[in-house]
């Protein structure tokens, strides 16, 4: 399926660091650390490639690459729309295996992550999915729905094949399970803000600031904090807080109104030179 | 009925037959929530647990079904059916006489005395047909819930009169505007609220399917149906059926009526999938009978699914807005592997013509939904004998079905009359 030559080759880009090595934002005082993400295939592969472009040019480290489902139970309405939308127009997993083989050859500067709902990964084959990311040079895979406990298979995948499992935190997570989540995370943990869906509003505050500590204080591994980050003020208030922050939604919505050149304004102001 | 211990006792006996506490049928079921619902899930766990132990919850549970949804609902020998195949006996189990038409108040019912028990102060739910709808609904008011429903666009227009009714009774109405707008997309969209509202809030799911444990607390809400149905059948014959048929679309009220007979080997028992257009149209929502069903995981829980290669869900379609969920219960899709139950399917055009005698020679109205229960027993009859027993189950009834049906038949006086009323309501708005 994927085309020969990264299957037993040379592994492109950053990719020959494991994923936990390239995070060195954080507490220390070290600037954060952006994640940015696409769902692919929406608008179209052609934008999800300029947006990378967009994202390398202006310093962001990470990016989400979403694989569309027909039932993104953790998405709200905006990335919704988008996973129907690209559905709609056609979109395959095979086509967004191919794309990101494009993009983590064109785009040294970023790692790449998967997202996407565990009926993809299924039917694609667990063992075949996490080969041909391992292949590709796919270093993490978020999975919302392939609750850890229930998918061993999945998370024995991962770690055979250099693939780190990311798994999601969130401030109803009790203090036990954090410790099992974030033994069992690999590369970082994904610390969800708040309840609710993806690309509403976080208040971020004295309550965010609360959950980041206590996460803190039992993760072992670098901690990425997303849902609800919409402007730089929310950046900010996240620096020397945690590692990485994750844009979103708001990256879409800003697509959206305003285009290529205002993604590169918004990305301007996230990321100061 | 005797003595609200015994019932508690009777439906405990009957569920546990098949429900698993590990959530786990055979290949199918388990718990696939993204981490936000984990805590909604144990306080539901935990609770549930905690119910099955507990003896004033079922007396007040049960005393509602007497009391108020008007149960046991009665075993109705259809004489005049039986004479027309001249196979075997045929009854039909009554749930259309549960209060608000069918069998979705059992459950409701159930789940919404366990809401409370938790503290919740809101149900959330999803609806098909908008018979789980109204039955939520109308369990929030009777005990002092509010109620918000999710339902498809495409449903809300099939089944506007249940909607309606839904908003009569105090619950909020939302239309999903998205993907198919009818079942799956509603399960969807009820979820985004729950992992948003869960402190104050219970999802009454009103199907056998979904993560665990609602698979389990559903079966056990409408286990309720085929301890009734088993011990009229007893009295009546002494003996018991040779079959019980079901219509499955998420599988209530097939687990309900099944259960109970689950245990006794030689009591057949039968699924009846909604076959739409049939196999060859691609236009169906038969996920088992047609054999095109393939495991996979969605809404929270591993089942068949009818699917692409990809994993993306199909479309699925039945005149029945009931019957047209993409999944099917985890505990079905089990009994069917293991060669429990032998699933079926009745095309849109068998039910139409099977609902248009059923009216005649019983003068009873069944719903679209349960009308493909009757279909495939219809289909099934001439392999049996003067001595064979068929229990069908009359999940609910079909008022609700008016417009569906009146369109299915041609109804030109019916067509005339909603022309006119029309015109009246144009006329007063001027």
């Amino acid at each position: 399926m994927m085309n020969g030559k990264h299957l037993s080759g040379e592994k492109p880009g950053s990719s020959k660091i494991r994923l936990a090595e390239q995070i060195t934002g954080g507490p220390s005082g070290k600037p954060i650390q952006i994640m940015t993400h696409q769902i692919l295939g929406y608008p179209d592969f052609d934008t999800n490639y300029e947006m990378i472009r967009l994202f390398q040019e202006s310093g962001a480290r990470f990016v989400e690459l979403q694989l569309p489902f027909s039932e993104p139970i953790a998405d709200g309405p905006v990335f919704l729309h988008a996973n129907q939308a690209s559905l709609a127009s056609g979109t395959t997993t095979k086509q967004c295996l191919e794309f990101a083989e494009r993009v983590v050859t064109d785009f040294p500067g970023l790692s790449f992550l998967f997202m996407t709902y565990y009926n993809v990964v299924i039917q694609y084959g667990i063992e075949d999915f996490v080969k041909a990311c391992a292949a590709i040079g796919i270093q993490g895979l978020i999975v919302p729905d392939a609750y850890p406990e229930e998918s061993q298979e999945f998370m024995e995948a991962c770690r055979q094949n250099g693939v780190e499992p990311i798994l999601i935190v969130t401030p109803y997570t009790s203090s036990e399970r954090l410790a099992y989540l974030s033994a069992a995370t690999g590369g970082f943990l994904y610390c969800a803000a708040r309840k609710g869906v993806t690309g509403t509003k976080t208040s971020f505050g004295r309550e965010t600031e609360a959950f980041i500590t206590r996460v803190r204080s039992i993760a072992r591994t670098p901690v990425a904090v997303g849902f609800g980050i919409q402007s730089d003020q929310d950046v900010r208030f996240l620096e020397g807080k945690c590692d990485i922050a994750i844009i979103g939604t708001q990256l879409l919505t800003v697509l959206e109104q305003e285009g290529l050149s205002g993604v590169k304004r918004f990305l301007k102001t996230i990321i100061p030179a | 009925m005797s003595g609200y211990k015994t019932i508690f006792q009777t439906i405990s006996a009957a569920a546990e037959a098949l429900v698993k506490d590990d959530g786990y049928y055979g290949n199918y079921g388990g718990s696939f929530i993204p981490e936000i619902l984990v805590p909604a899930f144990a306080e539901i766990k935990e609770h549930f647990a905690a119910i099955k132990q507990d003896e004033a919850f079922w007396q007040e549970y049960c005393s509602l079904l007497a009391d108020y949804s008007g149960r046991p609902t009665p075993l109705t020998y259809a004489d005049r059916l039986t004479d027309y195949f001249g196979r075997a006996k045929i009854y039909i189990k009554r749930e259309d006489l549960n209060h608000t038409g069918a069998h979705k108040l059992n459950n409701a019912l159930g789940q919404v005395l366990l809401a409370k028990k938790m503290g919740k102060t809101r149900v959330i739910a999803e609806t098909g047909a908008g018979q789980h709808g109204v039955a939520t609904a109308t369990a929030a008011a009777k005990l002092g819930l509010t109620a918000t429903i999710y339902m498809g666009r495409e449903d809300m227009e099939r089944q506007y009169s249940n909607v309606f009714w839904m908003k009569r009774l105090g619950a909020e109405v939302i239309a999903v505007d998205y993907g198919s707008r009818t079942l799956k997309d509603a399960i969807n969209e009820a979820l985004r609220d729950w992992v948003s509202s869960f402190e104050t809030t219970h999802y009454v799911l009103g199907t056998a399917s979904g993560a665990h444990p609602f698979p389990a607390i559903v079966s056990y809400f409408q286990a309720v149906i085929g301890i009734e149905a088993k011990e009229q059948i007893l009295r009546a014959e002494g003996r018991l059926p040779s079959r019980v048929y079901a219509c499955v679309g998420g599988g209530s009220n097939a687990l309900g009526v099944f259960q109970a007979f689950y245990p006794h080997e030689d009591v057949g028992l039968v699924g009846v999938e909604a076959g739409g257009q049939g196999r060859e149209s691609g236009r169906h929502a038969a996920r088992i009978a047609y054999g095109e069903g393939k495991a996979g995981v969605a809404q929270g829980f591993k089942t068949l699914f009818l699917q692409n290669n990809d994993g993306q869900m199909k479309d699925t379609y039945s005149l029945a807005a009931g019957l047209d969920y993409v999944g099917v219960s985890p505990i079905l899709a089990d009994l069917s592997e293991r060669g429990r139950v032998r699933f079926t399917a009745a095309t849109d055009t068998e039910v139409v013509e099977a609902l248009e005698m059923i009216m005649k020679t019983e003068g009873l109205i069944p719903a679209l939904e349960s009308t493909h229960a009757f279909a495939g027993a219809f289909n099934d009859i001439t392999e049996s004998s003067g001595s064979d027993i068929f229990i069908i189950n009359m999940s609910g009834r079909g008022d609700k079905d008016i417009f569906n049906v009146a369109e299915g038949l041609q109804d030109d006086e019916w067509k005339a009359f909603i022309r006119r009323k029309a015109r009246q309501f144009e006329n007063t708005a001027r």
